[in-house]
Protein backbone atom coordinates (compact mmCIF):
# COMPACT_ATOMS: atom_id res chain seq x y z
CA UNK A 1 0.00 0.00 0.00
CA UNK A 2 2.70 1.92 1.00
CA UNK A 3 4.80 1.62 -1.95
CA UNK A 4 1.70 1.98 -4.30
CA UNK A 5 1.02 5.46 -2.97
CA UNK A 6 4.69 6.47 -3.57
CA UNK A 7 4.64 5.08 -7.15
CA UNK A 8 1.67 7.06 -7.72
CA UNK A 9 2.64 10.16 -6.51
CA UNK A 10 5.92 9.27 -8.74
CA UNK A 11 4.17 9.04 -11.68
CA UNK A 12 1.91 12.19 -11.02
CA UNK A 13 5.13 14.11 -10.92
CA UNK A 14 6.86 12.32 -13.95
CA UNK A 15 3.40 12.78 -15.79
CA UNK A 16 3.71 16.61 -14.61
CA UNK A 17 7.38 17.04 -15.44
CA UNK A 18 7.07 15.75 -19.00
CA UNK A 19 4.43 17.62 -19.58
CA UNK A 20 5.62 21.02 -18.40
CA UNK A 21 9.11 19.90 -20.65
CA UNK A 22 7.18 19.19 -23.44
CA UNK A 23 5.26 22.78 -23.23
CA UNK A 24 9.11 24.20 -22.70
CA UNK A 25 9.84 22.46 -26.27
CA UNK A 26 12.52 20.90 -24.56
CA UNK A 27 14.50 17.54 -24.82
CA UNK A 28 16.57 15.69 -22.60
CA UNK A 29 18.99 13.14 -23.11
CA UNK A 30 19.59 12.15 -20.07
CA UNK A 31 23.21 11.72 -20.18
CA UNK A 32 25.59 13.30 -16.75
CA UNK A 33 28.03 13.67 -19.28
CA UNK A 34 30.22 12.16 -16.64
CA UNK A 35 33.89 12.37 -17.26
CA UNK A 36 36.38 10.60 -14.57
CA UNK A 37 39.53 12.86 -13.91
CA UNK A 38 42.76 11.02 -13.05
CA UNK A 39 43.79 12.70 -9.83
CA UNK A 40 46.39 10.44 -8.44
CA UNK A 41 47.83 6.55 -10.07
CA UNK A 42 44.41 4.79 -10.56
CA UNK A 43 42.08 7.51 -8.57
CA UNK A 44 39.25 8.88 -10.32
CA UNK A 45 37.01 11.51 -9.33
CA UNK A 46 33.75 12.42 -11.18
CA UNK A 47 32.93 16.55 -9.90
CA UNK A 48 29.49 17.20 -9.73
CA UNK A 49 28.08 20.89 -9.91
CA UNK A 50 27.65 23.00 -6.68
CA UNK A 51 24.26 23.61 -6.88
CA UNK A 52 21.15 22.11 -4.96
CA UNK A 53 19.11 19.41 -6.64
CA UNK A 54 17.32 20.54 -10.00
CA UNK A 55 15.73 19.43 -13.07
CA UNK A 56 18.48 20.51 -14.83
CA UNK A 57 21.26 18.83 -13.36
CA UNK A 58 19.62 15.38 -12.53
CA UNK A 59 21.10 15.26 -9.04
CA UNK A 60 24.66 15.90 -10.58
CA UNK A 61 25.40 17.58 -7.72
CA UNK A 62 28.31 15.29 -5.36
CA UNK A 63 31.62 14.13 -6.10
CA UNK A 64 32.04 10.03 -6.54
CA UNK A 65 35.04 8.36 -7.37
CA UNK A 66 36.62 5.12 -7.87
CA UNK A 67 40.31 3.76 -7.94
CA UNK A 68 41.74 0.70 -10.38
CA UNK A 69 43.02 -2.04 -8.34
CA UNK A 70 45.75 -4.57 -9.28
CA UNK A 71 42.76 -6.66 -9.66
CA UNK A 72 39.67 -4.91 -9.37
CA UNK A 73 37.84 -1.36 -8.94
CA UNK A 74 36.30 0.21 -5.55
CA UNK A 75 33.64 2.79 -6.34
CA UNK A 76 33.34 5.24 -3.88
CA UNK A 77 29.40 6.57 -3.87
CA UNK A 78 27.10 5.81 -6.47
CA UNK A 79 25.20 9.15 -7.39
CA UNK A 80 21.40 10.44 -7.52
CA UNK A 81 19.62 8.15 -9.30
CA UNK A 82 20.06 4.44 -11.28
CA UNK A 83 21.05 6.77 -14.41
CA UNK A 84 23.90 7.99 -12.69
CA UNK A 85 25.10 4.48 -11.77
CA UNK A 86 24.88 3.15 -15.03
CA UNK A 87 26.48 5.97 -16.35
CA UNK A 88 29.55 6.00 -13.94
CA UNK A 89 29.77 2.18 -14.28
CA UNK A 90 29.89 3.04 -18.08
CA UNK A 91 32.62 5.14 -18.41
CA UNK A 92 34.59 2.65 -15.46
CA UNK A 93 34.05 0.17 -17.92
CA UNK A 94 35.67 2.55 -20.75
CA UNK A 95 39.11 2.64 -18.74
CA UNK A 96 39.00 -0.70 -17.38
CA UNK A 97 38.18 -4.25 -18.14
CA UNK A 98 38.68 -5.19 -14.06
CA UNK A 99 35.62 -6.01 -12.19
CA UNK A 100 33.94 -4.03 -9.88
CA UNK A 101 34.55 -5.83 -6.45
CA UNK A 102 33.62 -3.16 -3.71
CA UNK A 103 31.32 -0.32 -3.70
CA UNK A 104 31.39 1.77 -0.52
CA UNK A 105 28.14 4.61 0.40
CA UNK A 106 30.33 6.33 2.55
CA UNK A 107 27.04 8.25 4.11
CA UNK A 108 23.12 7.54 3.72
CA UNK A 109 22.33 10.74 2.18
CA UNK A 110 20.41 9.77 -1.52
CA UNK A 111 22.80 11.76 -3.43
CA UNK A 112 25.83 9.19 -2.33
CA UNK A 113 23.39 5.88 -2.72
CA UNK A 114 20.68 5.78 -5.01
CA UNK A 115 22.70 5.10 -7.74
CA UNK A 116 23.66 1.73 -6.43
CA UNK A 117 21.11 -0.26 -8.57
CA UNK A 118 23.83 -0.25 -11.25
CA UNK A 119 26.24 -2.27 -9.49
CA UNK A 120 26.50 -5.91 -8.19
CA UNK A 121 24.35 -6.28 -4.84
CA UNK A 122 26.84 -8.57 -3.07
CA UNK A 123 29.54 -5.25 -3.75
CA UNK A 124 27.47 -2.88 -1.89
CA UNK A 125 29.24 -1.68 1.11
CA UNK A 126 28.70 0.50 4.39
CA UNK A 127 28.98 1.19 7.83
CA UNK A 128 26.34 -0.45 10.16
CA UNK A 129 24.84 2.66 10.78
CA UNK A 130 24.40 3.73 7.44
CA UNK A 131 23.06 0.62 6.59
CA UNK A 132 20.58 0.90 9.25
CA UNK A 133 19.52 4.75 8.05
CA UNK A 134 19.31 3.68 4.38
CA UNK A 135 16.89 1.00 5.55
CA UNK A 136 14.97 3.49 7.66
CA UNK A 137 14.79 6.35 5.62
CA UNK A 138 15.89 5.46 1.85
CA UNK A 139 12.08 5.96 0.89
CA UNK A 140 11.45 9.01 1.96
CA UNK A 141 14.40 10.12 0.61
CA UNK A 142 13.40 8.72 -2.86
CA UNK A 143 10.09 10.42 -3.32
CA UNK A 144 11.76 13.63 -2.60
CA UNK A 145 14.48 13.12 -5.07
CA UNK A 146 12.26 12.03 -7.76
CA UNK A 147 10.63 15.39 -6.97
CA UNK A 148 13.46 17.41 -7.42
CA UNK A 149 15.29 15.68 -10.33
CA UNK A 150 12.27 14.51 -12.05
CA UNK A 151 12.43 12.29 -14.68
CA UNK A 152 16.73 11.73 -14.26
CA UNK A 153 15.41 9.75 -11.38
CA UNK A 154 13.41 7.02 -13.93
CA UNK A 155 13.14 3.61 -12.33
CA UNK A 156 15.71 4.34 -9.35
CA UNK A 157 14.81 2.44 -6.28
CA UNK A 158 16.31 2.30 -2.90
CA UNK A 159 19.43 -0.62 -2.99
CA UNK A 160 20.14 -0.97 0.93
CA UNK A 161 23.98 -2.34 0.92
CA UNK A 162 24.61 -5.51 2.48
CA UNK A 163 27.78 -5.61 3.53
CA UNK A 164 29.01 -3.80 6.50
CA UNK A 165 32.34 -2.28 6.62
CA UNK A 166 34.32 -0.94 9.87
CA UNK A 167 37.17 1.00 10.46
CA UNK A 168 40.72 -0.36 9.74
CA UNK A 169 42.76 -1.71 7.01
CA UNK A 170 40.78 -3.05 3.98
CA UNK A 171 42.59 -4.98 0.79
CA UNK A 172 39.99 -4.84 -1.99
CA UNK A 173 41.06 -5.70 -5.59
CA UNK A 174 44.31 -5.92 -4.90
CA UNK A 175 44.57 -2.19 -3.28
CA UNK A 176 45.31 -1.24 -0.01
CA UNK A 177 43.02 1.12 1.79
CA UNK A 178 41.91 2.47 5.19
CA UNK A 179 38.75 2.82 6.07
CA UNK A 180 38.02 5.81 8.83
CA UNK A 181 34.30 5.73 10.23
CA UNK A 182 33.41 9.17 11.86
CA UNK A 183 30.13 10.92 11.91
CA UNK A 184 28.64 14.03 12.84
CA UNK A 185 27.28 15.38 9.11
CA UNK A 186 25.19 12.29 9.49
CA UNK A 187 24.72 9.32 12.28
CA UNK A 188 27.58 7.61 10.18
CA UNK A 189 30.35 8.90 7.98
CA UNK A 190 32.99 6.83 6.23
CA UNK A 191 36.31 8.65 4.99
CA UNK A 192 38.29 6.23 2.70
CA UNK A 193 41.79 6.95 2.05
CA UNK A 194 43.69 4.99 -0.79
CA UNK A 195 46.97 4.19 1.02
CA UNK A 196 49.48 3.69 -1.99
CA UNK A 197 48.40 7.46 -3.56
CA UNK A 198 47.33 9.26 -0.08
CA UNK A 199 44.00 10.20 -1.69
CA UNK A 200 42.01 11.24 1.07
CA UNK A 201 38.05 10.61 -0.09
CA UNK A 202 36.73 13.07 2.48
CA UNK A 203 32.80 12.16 1.90
CA UNK A 204 30.63 15.11 3.34
CA UNK A 205 32.46 15.92 6.63
CA UNK A 206 34.11 18.41 3.88
CA UNK A 207 32.82 20.43 1.67
CA UNK A 208 34.78 22.81 -0.62
CA UNK A 209 33.71 26.40 -1.45
CA UNK A 210 30.10 24.85 -0.96
CA UNK A 211 28.33 25.45 2.06
CA UNK A 212 27.94 22.21 4.31
CA UNK A 213 24.44 20.92 4.47
CA UNK A 214 23.13 19.60 7.84
CA UNK A 215 19.39 17.68 7.87
CA UNK A 216 20.68 14.88 9.89
CA UNK A 217 23.80 16.70 11.67
CA UNK A 218 25.41 16.84 14.81
CA UNK A 219 28.29 19.66 14.83
CA UNK A 220 30.01 19.20 17.88
CA UNK A 221 30.41 15.39 16.78
CA UNK A 222 31.47 16.56 13.09
CA UNK A 223 33.95 18.97 14.25
CA UNK A 224 35.67 16.22 15.88
CA UNK A 225 35.78 14.23 12.73
CA UNK A 226 37.35 17.11 11.23
CA UNK A 227 39.73 17.43 13.97
CA UNK A 228 40.41 13.50 12.63
CA UNK A 229 40.47 13.91 9.07
CA UNK A 230 43.02 17.08 9.69
CA UNK A 231 45.47 14.66 11.56
CA UNK A 232 45.71 12.42 8.81
CA UNK A 233 48.28 12.05 6.59
CA UNK A 234 47.29 12.45 3.15
CA UNK A 235 48.41 14.02 0.21
CA UNK A 236 45.14 15.31 -1.77
CA UNK A 237 41.74 15.54 -0.80
CA UNK A 238 37.94 14.70 -2.52
CA UNK A 239 35.66 16.58 -0.10
CA UNK A 240 32.23 15.60 -0.84
CA UNK A 241 30.96 18.29 -3.00
CA UNK A 242 33.10 20.56 -4.47
CA UNK A 243 36.85 20.47 -6.14
CA UNK A 244 39.81 18.34 -5.23
CA UNK A 245 42.27 20.06 -2.85
CA UNK A 246 45.75 19.02 -1.85
CA UNK A 247 45.92 21.22 1.49
CA UNK A 248 43.27 21.09 4.50
CA UNK A 249 42.21 24.56 3.58
CA UNK A 250 38.53 22.66 2.58
CA UNK A 251 38.91 21.30 6.34
CA UNK A 252 39.29 24.49 7.68
CA UNK A 253 36.77 25.81 5.39
CA UNK A 254 33.93 23.77 6.94
CA UNK A 255 35.17 23.93 10.26
CA UNK A 256 34.54 27.83 10.06
CA UNK A 257 31.54 27.58 9.10
CA UNK A 258 30.17 24.69 11.30
CA UNK A 259 31.52 26.99 14.25
CA UNK A 260 30.04 30.02 13.23
CA UNK A 261 26.80 28.14 12.42
CA UNK A 262 26.87 26.87 16.03
CA UNK A 263 27.63 29.78 17.70
CA UNK A 264 24.87 31.85 15.54
CA UNK A 265 22.05 29.66 16.75
CA UNK A 266 23.40 28.83 20.51
CA UNK A 267 23.59 32.95 20.47
CA UNK A 268 20.22 33.02 19.06
CA UNK A 269 18.80 30.66 21.31
CA UNK A 270 20.21 32.66 24.61
CA UNK A 271 18.76 35.72 23.42
CA UNK A 272 15.08 34.88 23.01
CA UNK A 273 14.95 34.91 19.34
CA UNK A 274 12.00 33.29 17.21
CA UNK A 275 13.14 30.90 14.72
CA UNK A 276 11.39 33.28 12.38
CA UNK A 277 13.86 36.11 13.40
CA UNK A 278 16.79 33.62 13.03
CA UNK A 279 15.86 32.87 9.44
CA UNK A 280 16.39 36.49 8.68
CA UNK A 281 19.63 36.92 9.70
CA UNK A 282 22.46 37.56 7.13
CA UNK A 283 25.33 35.60 6.74
CA UNK A 284 28.78 36.98 7.22
CA UNK A 285 30.55 38.37 3.71
CA UNK A 286 33.37 36.05 4.83
CA UNK A 287 31.41 32.87 3.96
CA UNK A 288 29.61 34.94 0.82
CA UNK A 289 31.65 32.61 -1.48
CA UNK A 290 30.32 29.16 0.03
CA UNK A 291 28.06 28.17 -2.90
CA UNK A 292 23.97 27.68 -1.59
CA UNK A 293 25.51 29.76 1.64
CA UNK A 294 22.20 31.84 2.40
CA UNK A 295 19.92 28.60 1.22
CA UNK A 296 21.61 26.28 3.59
CA UNK A 297 21.96 28.55 6.41
CA UNK A 298 18.42 28.99 6.40
CA UNK A 299 17.69 25.06 6.10
CA UNK A 300 20.36 24.59 9.19
CA UNK A 301 18.32 27.01 11.43
CA UNK A 302 15.11 24.61 10.00
CA UNK A 303 17.37 21.73 10.99
CA UNK A 304 19.19 22.91 14.15
CA UNK A 305 17.83 25.43 16.00
CA UNK A 306 15.04 23.31 17.90
CA UNK A 307 17.32 21.31 20.07
CA UNK A 308 19.59 25.38 20.78
CA UNK A 309 16.51 26.91 21.62
CA UNK A 310 15.14 23.42 24.35
CA UNK A 311 18.75 23.95 25.34
CA UNK A 312 18.54 27.95 26.45
CA UNK A 313 14.94 27.01 27.96
CA UNK A 314 15.97 24.38 30.06
CA UNK A 315 18.71 26.84 30.94
CA UNK A 316 15.96 29.33 31.95
CA UNK A 317 14.87 27.18 34.74
CA UNK B 1 -19.34 16.46 2.03
CA UNK B 2 -18.73 17.35 -2.07
CA UNK B 3 -21.82 17.32 -3.06
CA UNK B 4 -22.13 20.13 0.13
CA UNK B 5 -19.40 21.71 -0.84
CA UNK B 6 -20.95 21.93 -5.21
CA UNK B 7 -24.17 23.68 -3.53
CA UNK B 8 -22.27 25.97 -1.62
CA UNK B 9 -20.57 26.69 -5.19
CA UNK B 10 -23.64 26.82 -6.64
CA UNK B 11 -24.46 29.43 -4.35
CA UNK B 12 -21.49 31.72 -4.64
CA UNK B 13 -22.59 32.05 -7.92
CA UNK B 14 -25.74 33.05 -8.08
CA UNK B 15 -24.89 35.04 -5.27
CA UNK B 16 -22.33 36.93 -8.08
CA UNK B 17 -25.30 36.68 -10.47
CA UNK B 18 -26.91 39.73 -8.51
CA UNK B 19 -24.84 42.10 -8.59
CA UNK B 20 -27.06 44.62 -6.79
CA UNK B 21 -28.00 42.25 -3.63
CA UNK B 22 -24.37 40.81 -3.05
CA UNK B 23 -22.87 41.63 0.03
CA UNK B 24 -19.91 43.93 -0.52
CA UNK B 25 -16.84 42.03 -1.54
CA UNK B 26 -13.29 42.74 0.15
CA UNK B 27 -10.60 43.63 -2.57
CA UNK B 28 -9.81 40.81 -4.48
CA UNK B 29 -6.88 38.66 -2.79
CA UNK B 30 -3.40 39.64 -2.72
CA UNK B 31 -2.64 36.39 -2.23
CA UNK B 32 -4.62 35.03 -5.63
CA UNK B 33 -5.84 32.11 -3.63
CA UNK B 34 -8.76 29.68 -5.37
CA UNK B 35 -9.53 29.14 -1.34
CA UNK B 36 -10.02 32.39 -0.82
CA UNK B 37 -14.11 32.37 -1.15
CA UNK B 38 -14.34 29.69 0.95
CA UNK B 39 -11.96 31.17 3.76
CA UNK B 40 -14.17 33.71 3.46
CA UNK B 41 -16.92 32.25 3.98
CA UNK B 42 -15.91 30.00 6.98
CA UNK B 43 -14.44 32.26 8.98
CA UNK B 44 -16.14 35.90 8.44
CA UNK B 45 -19.48 35.31 7.19
CA UNK B 46 -21.11 38.96 6.92
CA UNK B 47 -18.80 40.40 8.64
CA UNK B 48 -16.33 43.63 7.00
CA UNK B 49 -13.06 41.89 5.73
CA UNK B 50 -10.28 44.20 4.51
CA UNK B 51 -6.54 43.08 3.77
CA UNK B 52 -4.51 45.24 5.75
CA UNK B 53 -0.74 45.80 5.28
CA UNK B 54 -0.20 46.04 8.93
CA UNK B 55 -0.85 42.29 9.55
CA UNK B 56 2.38 40.91 8.65
CA UNK B 57 2.92 36.88 8.39
CA UNK B 58 6.56 35.85 8.51
CA UNK B 59 6.99 32.34 6.67
CA UNK B 60 10.06 30.99 5.24
CA UNK B 61 8.95 31.28 1.38
CA UNK B 62 10.06 27.59 0.88
CA UNK B 63 9.26 25.12 4.35
CA UNK B 64 12.53 22.82 4.72
CA UNK B 65 10.53 20.86 7.24
CA UNK B 66 6.55 20.60 6.74
CA UNK B 67 6.13 19.48 10.24
CA UNK B 68 7.54 22.74 11.77
CA UNK B 69 6.84 25.76 9.48
CA UNK B 70 7.90 28.53 11.74
CA UNK B 71 5.58 31.70 11.34
CA UNK B 72 5.43 34.77 12.96
CA UNK B 73 2.16 37.25 13.38
CA UNK B 74 3.16 41.33 13.57
CA UNK B 75 0.34 43.04 14.04
CA UNK B 76 2.72 46.66 13.88
CA UNK B 77 0.69 49.44 14.56
CA UNK B 78 -2.78 47.90 14.38
CA UNK B 79 -4.72 49.09 17.28
CA UNK B 80 -7.79 47.42 19.62
CA UNK B 81 -6.88 43.53 18.26
CA UNK B 82 -9.39 41.56 20.18
CA UNK B 83 -9.01 37.98 18.74
CA UNK B 84 -6.76 37.17 15.79
CA UNK B 85 -6.97 33.93 13.74
CA UNK B 86 -4.48 31.74 11.84
CA UNK B 87 -5.32 29.53 9.35
CA UNK B 88 -3.53 28.23 6.00
CA UNK B 89 -5.97 27.96 3.03
CA UNK B 90 -5.30 24.49 2.03
CA UNK B 91 -4.49 22.71 5.10
CA UNK B 92 -7.05 19.53 5.63
CA UNK B 93 -7.72 21.26 9.25
CA UNK B 94 -7.58 25.22 7.78
CA UNK B 95 -7.44 26.96 11.02
CA UNK B 96 -4.24 26.70 13.06
CA UNK B 97 -4.89 28.62 16.40
CA UNK B 98 -6.66 31.89 17.56
CA UNK B 99 -5.77 33.96 19.88
CA UNK B 100 -6.99 37.00 22.50
CA UNK B 101 -4.10 39.32 23.46
CA UNK B 102 -5.18 40.63 26.78
CA UNK B 103 -2.25 42.65 28.04
CA UNK B 104 0.41 41.17 26.05
CA UNK B 105 1.53 42.41 22.45
CA UNK B 106 -1.03 41.48 19.81
CA UNK B 107 2.17 39.42 18.41
CA UNK B 108 2.72 35.91 18.68
CA UNK B 109 5.28 33.34 16.93
CA UNK B 110 4.62 29.44 16.49
CA UNK B 111 5.24 26.70 14.76
CA UNK B 112 2.28 24.61 12.59
CA UNK B 113 2.24 21.43 9.86
CA UNK B 114 1.73 22.41 6.39
CA UNK B 115 0.17 19.31 4.10
CA UNK B 116 0.69 21.10 0.82
CA UNK B 117 1.97 24.85 -0.41
CA UNK B 118 -0.28 27.09 1.08
CA UNK B 119 -1.35 30.84 1.87
CA UNK B 120 -0.92 31.36 6.03
CA UNK B 121 -2.58 34.34 7.12
CA UNK B 122 -3.63 35.91 10.36
CA UNK B 123 -6.99 37.98 10.52
CA UNK B 124 -7.18 40.40 12.97
CA UNK B 125 -10.54 41.37 14.47
CA UNK B 126 -10.36 44.93 15.78
CA UNK B 127 -13.25 46.67 18.25
CA UNK B 128 -15.22 48.02 15.61
CA UNK B 129 -15.86 44.17 14.26
CA UNK B 130 -13.50 44.18 11.05
CA UNK B 131 -11.48 41.89 10.08
CA UNK B 132 -7.67 42.65 8.97
CA UNK B 133 -6.19 40.30 6.92
CA UNK B 134 -2.44 39.88 5.68
CA UNK B 135 -0.72 36.20 4.69
CA UNK B 136 2.20 35.10 2.59
CA UNK B 137 2.41 31.93 0.75
CA UNK B 138 4.70 28.92 1.80
CA UNK B 139 5.72 26.36 0.17
CA UNK B 140 6.58 22.94 1.17
CA UNK B 141 6.24 19.17 -0.14
CA UNK B 142 4.54 18.49 2.73
CA UNK B 143 2.80 15.99 4.48
CA UNK B 144 3.21 17.62 7.52
CA UNK B 145 -0.43 16.95 8.49
CA UNK B 146 -1.13 13.04 7.73
CA UNK B 147 2.32 12.12 9.66
CA UNK B 148 2.32 10.60 13.32
CA UNK B 149 3.90 12.87 15.67
CA UNK B 150 7.23 11.18 16.51
CA UNK B 151 5.85 11.41 20.24
CA UNK B 152 2.75 9.11 19.27
CA UNK B 153 5.64 6.41 19.18
CA UNK B 154 7.74 7.06 22.03
CA UNK B 155 7.49 6.48 25.90
CA UNK B 156 9.03 9.32 26.79
CA UNK B 157 6.02 11.56 25.80
CA UNK B 158 3.29 9.85 28.16
CA UNK B 159 5.48 10.94 31.27
CA UNK B 160 6.72 14.28 29.85
CA UNK B 161 2.67 15.02 28.70
CA UNK B 162 2.03 18.85 29.18
CA UNK B 163 5.45 19.63 30.89
CA UNK B 164 6.04 23.21 30.62
CA UNK B 165 9.59 24.84 29.52
CA UNK B 166 9.54 28.75 29.68
CA UNK B 167 11.77 31.47 29.87
CA UNK B 168 11.76 35.20 29.77
CA UNK B 169 14.36 37.55 28.56
CA UNK B 170 14.36 41.42 29.41
CA UNK B 171 13.87 43.66 26.15
CA UNK B 172 15.75 46.87 25.24
CA UNK B 173 12.34 48.66 25.48
CA UNK B 174 12.09 47.56 28.68
CA UNK B 175 9.26 44.81 27.64
CA UNK B 176 9.79 40.79 28.48
CA UNK B 177 9.85 38.16 25.64
CA UNK B 178 8.38 35.01 26.83
CA UNK B 179 9.19 31.94 25.09
CA UNK B 180 7.35 28.50 26.26
CA UNK B 181 7.55 25.26 24.82
CA UNK B 182 4.90 22.80 26.26
CA UNK B 183 5.22 19.05 25.32
CA UNK B 184 2.56 17.77 23.77
CA UNK B 185 2.07 15.05 20.13
CA UNK B 186 -0.28 17.35 19.13
CA UNK B 187 -1.65 14.49 16.84
CA UNK B 188 -4.14 15.78 14.52
CA UNK B 189 -6.43 12.71 14.20
CA UNK B 190 -5.40 12.49 10.28
CA UNK B 191 -2.92 9.83 10.62
CA UNK B 192 -4.46 6.76 10.56
CA UNK B 193 -5.33 4.86 13.92
CA UNK B 194 -4.07 7.82 15.77
CA UNK B 195 -6.98 9.63 17.31
CA UNK B 196 -6.98 13.64 17.57
CA UNK B 197 -5.07 14.72 20.61
CA UNK B 198 -3.98 18.32 21.15
CA UNK B 199 -3.82 21.23 23.24
CA UNK B 200 -7.19 23.50 23.29
CA UNK B 201 -6.39 26.01 25.62
CA UNK B 202 -3.72 28.14 26.99
CA UNK B 203 -4.19 30.87 29.38
CA UNK B 204 -1.14 33.32 30.07
CA UNK B 205 -1.66 35.17 33.07
CA UNK B 206 -0.14 37.78 35.22
CA UNK B 207 0.39 36.69 38.93
CA UNK B 208 -2.27 38.95 40.00
CA UNK B 209 -4.53 37.61 37.57
CA UNK B 210 -3.96 39.84 34.75
CA UNK B 211 -4.71 38.19 31.16
CA UNK B 212 -1.41 38.43 29.05
CA UNK B 213 -3.19 36.50 26.28
CA UNK B 214 -5.22 33.53 25.87
CA UNK B 215 -4.13 30.87 22.90
CA UNK B 216 -6.51 28.11 21.55
CA UNK B 217 -4.37 25.77 19.27
CA UNK B 218 -6.10 23.57 16.69
CA UNK B 219 -4.86 20.80 15.47
CA UNK B 220 -2.41 22.48 13.10
CA UNK B 221 0.03 23.47 15.65
CA UNK B 222 3.42 21.28 15.85
CA UNK B 223 4.75 18.92 18.15
CA UNK B 224 5.70 20.33 21.41
CA UNK B 225 4.69 23.65 20.51
CA UNK B 226 6.62 26.54 21.37
CA UNK B 227 5.15 29.95 21.36
CA UNK B 228 6.81 33.18 21.62
CA UNK B 229 5.23 36.45 23.03
CA UNK B 230 6.28 39.68 23.72
CA UNK B 231 5.00 42.50 26.71
CA UNK B 232 5.38 45.87 26.96
CA UNK B 233 7.02 47.71 30.05
CA UNK B 234 5.59 47.93 33.08
CA UNK B 235 2.64 44.97 32.78
CA UNK B 236 4.35 42.38 34.72
CA UNK B 237 6.83 44.10 37.35
CA UNK B 238 8.63 41.61 39.69
CA UNK B 239 5.61 39.24 39.38
CA UNK B 240 5.66 35.30 37.98
CA UNK B 241 3.66 34.53 34.95
CA UNK B 242 1.13 31.89 35.38
CA UNK B 243 0.06 29.41 32.55
CA UNK B 244 -3.00 27.38 33.00
CA UNK B 245 -4.46 25.45 30.18
CA UNK B 246 -5.53 22.03 29.01
CA UNK B 247 -5.22 19.48 25.96
CA UNK B 248 -9.23 17.67 24.10
CA UNK B 249 -8.56 15.00 26.99
CA UNK B 250 -8.80 17.04 29.50
CA UNK B 251 -5.19 16.68 30.70
CA UNK B 252 -4.00 20.01 32.55
CA UNK B 253 -0.99 22.42 32.03
CA UNK B 254 0.02 24.71 34.79
CA UNK B 255 3.46 26.30 35.46
CA UNK B 256 4.83 29.43 36.94
CA UNK B 257 7.83 31.80 35.26
CA UNK B 258 9.34 34.00 37.97
CA UNK B 259 11.54 36.94 36.94
ZN1 LIG C 1 25.64 14.22 2.86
Amino acid sequence: MKGLSHNLRRLACMLLLTLSTAALGQTRDFDYRLSPQQVADGVYVLIGKTEDFSLDNGGDIVNTGFIIGREGVIVIDTGSSKRYGEQMRAAIARLTPLPIVLVINTHHHPDHFLGNQAFAVDTLAALADTRRAIEAEGAGFLDNMYRLNGDWMRDTEVAIPRRTLTAGPLEAGGRKLELVALGGHTVADLAVLDTPTGTLFAADLVFNKRAPTTPHAEIKRWLQSLDQLQALRFNRLVPGHGEVTTGTDAIEQTRQYLQWLDQTLRDGAEQGLDMTEMLALTVPDKFAGLAEVRTEFRRSVTHLYPAAEQAALQRGR
Amino acid sequence: MRIIRTLANAATLLLFALPLQAAPQPDSDPLASPRWVDMQRMFFRDAEVVFDDRVRVSAPTTAEDALNVPVAIDLGSLQGVEEVLVFADFNPIVKALSYEPGQARANLAFRLKLQQSSPVRAAARTADGRWHVGGTWVNTTGGGCTLPSTGTGSPEWQQRLNEVSARRWPRIDGGTRLRLQIIHPMDTGLAAGIPVFHIDTLDIDTADGRRLMRILPSEPVSENPLFTLDIPPDVLGQGAIRVAGRDNNGNPIRAEIAP
